[in-house]
């Protein structure tokens, strides 16, 4: 059984990015805790290109064609890596949490990588923006956005030559899994898809002349059926709900032992709640087996969640640029630009030899601005994206340097300093686990206890420092 | 003795009769049956085979590069139809030596030429409508070290790890100077903790699983430190990255440390500008780095364990650019370097241009056949379990 606390430790890494050193979590009930997360918040766009940009291009197009261009190639030069860091910080610093940590869950799970920054945002808003709504808005939404279109190469979907790639990753990554439709499901979806498709503005396009308005026949179900059709047709099978339930259970309460009766009735709930996703979620953080001994501390922290994590608690400010995006590609994770439309595998697969040691490296680099020594491979930009290219450079020069950082610590001195007993307060606030006396003696050993301060800096450093942090 | 320390001792006394083999020390190991040793080197970015290995007789070829095409005169001549690269003079002996085999036209159904996507199916050994989450090489650790922990049977000269060289349990490791390696895993926090694997009790599956790999690391480290700091290599290498990386890879074959794959990559060859001095640059380091390792390897009495591969994730098109440069384009040749071919040389035909897929090179070898062939018949392998279906065998090596 967990304590109280325990139990809103466990709840803020697995619903939020740990605890806030802003705001310690501790002093209120558990229950009152899920509300807050739960709590409707105000939704704020992240934007690196201002909607009254996007608004003078759009006007620009319909009247004079050639300013249009050059409108939108300014709007091309924006850096995808501002976003990037922009949706971290959101990360770090909102209160609407559980949101963004389904907004990353929606991020690995509807995986998209685009070199366009317009497309990007819209992106990016879209998955924010119904991270807590309804899943069947969601899948309809991200169905129409150019981003997605684009890397699934439904631009090339035409009623003469037709591309399943959309419909294929549609049914066996975004909905259904493999071995619940049929190749002809997918060709006749295919089908169905033709035409969609989007301007430079980013704007979706149905392009009636390249859609085929045949009767198509999908899942039994025969019409002249169009993109949304099959998507409908889809989330009305049971086996929709069942395939996004399991998915959220392994990022939310454990990624490699799944209860599937708890999974198989919190999937039928979620389909009686028509795709209600603030709902399932309700049910699965009020549960009494999600403080399960055996679902606590025993998930491997992805890169963001470890970045966000450490810089919830010590709050940190980089001088130099890309520093944020140094970590994530060092550590093997890079918002906005995951491996491929399966997204990251997460678990074990975040850790080899090299990942550990810098995790556990870290914080002694960037708190006690160590030296970096290390760099992540080589980025390949893909074609015309020059950008990234000199961006990849400067990457690669930090890596002889240090992260040169101002570090907030007053914060975690007051928070600390008031415990009886630090290292004990540091284990019970920060770590997502219990801790072996002889590794805590390890700790104990090696830290600088020489001023009141320094032992809280130096012991709270070495506990982030465990292979126990990597946890959550 | 205090009730506390006696606790501790009887703890690590029952602990070392548990001890996983990579803690008791290094013996070579049984899994391995093969002495034989893959290197792999990538080329990335997308090296442009038709200006490595050029068509110096195809009007073809120099009617789609009037700018950057290499004029016949310059080229190294292999046969009568393809030379190498001018900067490519060591390989070119090594050719003359019968330690070269040139596959031409590798590549896979339906490609794709975001460089990402392709590294990754190159690396994953999957089809291009399937996704793969581990290396092909990775797996071959998974298949051969069952019992043997031991993550310097496959190793990297880089700070990070390939997706090529991740497996479904087992992991390789990833080092670029051994000495930094050893002084980072020696340091008293690290080292201290690396005891606590089996010592300490862990709440969990993944806190053991983490201090299973820090143990590994740290084990790793000390072997692969200790045993190759006895052998100094007196060969120069050239002094830039892949030469250093090369003489790493050579010091630790000499010593005899046991790894039988070695992953090292060059690049970045992804030259949509200015193609010419970028692609001699790198194509020069290739050259000049391979020769001087093969010839180390002669004087060590190496030569016959050894095999090197080159890949690209892929070649580029025919056409050449308005940039002076090349795009992404599709099938591209792959070097092997070693003593053991059953066919050395120019395995097969060169690119036909004249049959192009939408101005680019259609592939003729599946690179799977390739990684079977060398799972197979290098490694000594079951590749079928590695790459998931069966491949046929190339007969370049016996």
């Amino acid at each position: 059984m967990l304590t109280e606390q325990e139990k809103i430790k466990h709840l803020y890494y697995r619903a939020a990015f740990g605890c806030s050193i802003h705001k310690m979590p501790y002093s209120v009930s558990l229950q009152a805790n899920i509300d807050a997360l739960l709590a409707p918040q105000q939704f704020q766009s992240l934007h690196i290109i201002s909607q009254s940009e996007v608004d003078a291009v759009k006007a620009a197009a319909k009247s004079k064609g050639k300013e249009a261009k050059v409108e939108v190639k300014k709007m091309l030069k924006e850096n995808i890596v501002e976003l990037n860091e922009m949706w971290l910080n959101e990360m770090i610093h909102t209160s609407a949490q559980l949101q963004e940590k389904l907004a990353l869950f929606w991020h690995g799970h509807f995986a998209c990588r685009t070199p366009n920054p317009y497309f990007n945002q819209q992106y990016l808003d879209i998955i924010r923006k119904n991270a807590l709504g309804n899943f069947k808005t969601l899948l309809i939404e991200i169905s129409k956005t150019p981003a997605m279109l684009q890397f699934l190469n439904n631009q090339q979907n035409k009623k003469d030559h037709p591309n399943e790639n959309f419909a294929r990753e549609v049914m066996e990554l975004f909905t259904l899994g493999r071995g619940n439709y049929t190749e002809q499901d997918i060709k006749e979806a295919a089908r169905a898809f033709t035409g969609y498709g989007f301007d430079a503005l980013g704007e979706f396009k149905f392009r009636k002349a390249q859609h085929d308005f045949g009767n198509k026949t999908c899942f039994g179900k025969t019409g002249n059926f169009d993109g949304d059709d099959i998507l409908e047709i889809i989330m009305q099978k049971p086996e929709c709900a069942y395939f996004i339930t399991k998915k959220l259970y392994q990022f939310f309460v454990h990624d490699e032992s799944v209860d599937e009766n708890l999974v198989q009735d919190l999937a039928q709930k979620f389909y009686q709640s028509n795709y209600n996703i603030k709902q399932l979620m309700s049910l699965i953080l009020k549960a009494d087996w999600f403080y399960d001994v055996k679902n606590v501390g025993n998930k491997i922290k992805s890169p963001t969640e470890l970045i966000a994590n450490t810089f919830r608690l010590i709050p940190t400010t980089f001088d130099k640029p890309n520093s944020i995006l140094f970590m994530q590609r060092t550590l093997g994770q890079v918002l906005l630009n995951p491996p491929n439309v399966a997204g990251w595998k997460g678990g074990k697969s975040w850790i080899d030899s090299s990942s550990l040691l810098f995790r556990m490296r870290l914080p002694q680099i960037i708190f006690y601005d160590e030296e970096l020594d290390f760099s992540p491979k080589a980025y390949q930009p893909e074609m015309g994206d020059i950008k990234m290219k000199m961006m990849d450079e400067y990457v690669k020069k930090l890596a002889s340097k240090k992260l040169s950082a101002k570090v907030d610590w007053s914060k975690t001195f007051v928070y600390f300093s008031n415990k009886k007993d630090s290292w004990n307060e540091i284990v019970t606030a920060v770590l997502p686990c219990k801790i072996d006396g002889a590794i805590a003696k390890i700790v104990t050993q090696n830290a600088d206890i020489s001023t009141k301060e320094n032992e809280i800096k130096s012991k709270l450093i070495h506990a982030m420092s465990l292979p126990e942090f990597q946890l959550c | 003795m205090k009730r506390r320390a006696f606790i501790q001792t009887s703890a690590l006394a029952s602990a070392a009769m548990l001890l996983p083999k990579f803690l008791k020390g290094h013996e070579q190991n049984a899994d391995i049956k093969s002495n034989k040793i893959l290197v792999v080197i990538q080329l990335t970015g997308g090296n442009d085979g038709l200006n490595t290995v050029v068509p110096y007789e195809n009007s073809l070829y120099y009617n789609a590069r009037p700018t950057i095409a290499i004029p016949k005169n310059q080229v190294h001549k292999l046969n009568d139809e393809l030379g190498l690269h001018p900067d490519m003079k060591g390989i070119k002996n090594l050719f003359d030596n019968g330690q070269v085999c040139v596959i031409n036209n590798v590549g896979y159904p339906e490609p794709d030429r975001s460089h990402f996507r392709s590294m990754d199916i190159w690396h994953t050994a999957s089809n291009s409508n399937e996704y793969k989450h581990s290396g092909w090489l990775g797996r071959y650790l998974d298949d051969k070290c069952k019992s043997c922990d031991l993550p310097t049977q496959l190793l990297e000269i880089d700070d990070t790890l390939s997706l090529a060289l991740k497996g479904e349990k087992l992991n390789g490791l990833a080092l670029k100077d051994v000495k930094r390696l050893y002084n980072t895993t020696t340091s008293p926090f690290i080292h201290q903790l690396s005891t606590q694997y089996l010592a300490a009790n862990h709440e969990h599956e993944n806190a053991t699983y983490l201090y299973k790999t820090l143990a590994e690391t740290v084990s790793s480290a000390d072997y692969l430190y200790k045993t190759s700091k006895i052998f100094h290599n007196a060969t120069t290498y050239p002094n830039h990255e892949f030469g250093k990386s090369m003489k790493t890879i050579s010091e630790f074959i000499i010593s005899g440390i046991n790894t039988s794959v070695y992953y090292v990559s060059l690049g970045s060859f992804d030259t949509h500008f200015n193609q010419p001095k970028r692609q001699s640059d790198l194509l020069k380091q290739l050259s000049e780095t391979v020769e001087i390792f093969m010839k180390d390897m002669q004087q060590y009495g190496k030569l016959n364990d050894v095999l090197l591969m080159t890949f690209s994730e892929f070649g580029r098109r025919v056409q050449e650019n308005a940039s002076s440069g090349t795009d992404h384009g599709t099938a591209n040749q792959l070097f092997l370097f070693g003593n053991n071919f059953k066919k050395n040389g120019i395995y097969n035909a060169a690119p036909n241009l004249s049959d192009l897929d939408d101005g680019d090179l259609k592939f003729t070898v599946d690179f799977k056949n390739v990684y079977a062939t060398i799972l197979k018949k290098w490694l000594q392998v079951d590749e079928q379990k590695i790459l998931g279906k069966s491949y046929a065998y190339l007969d370049f090596i016996g």
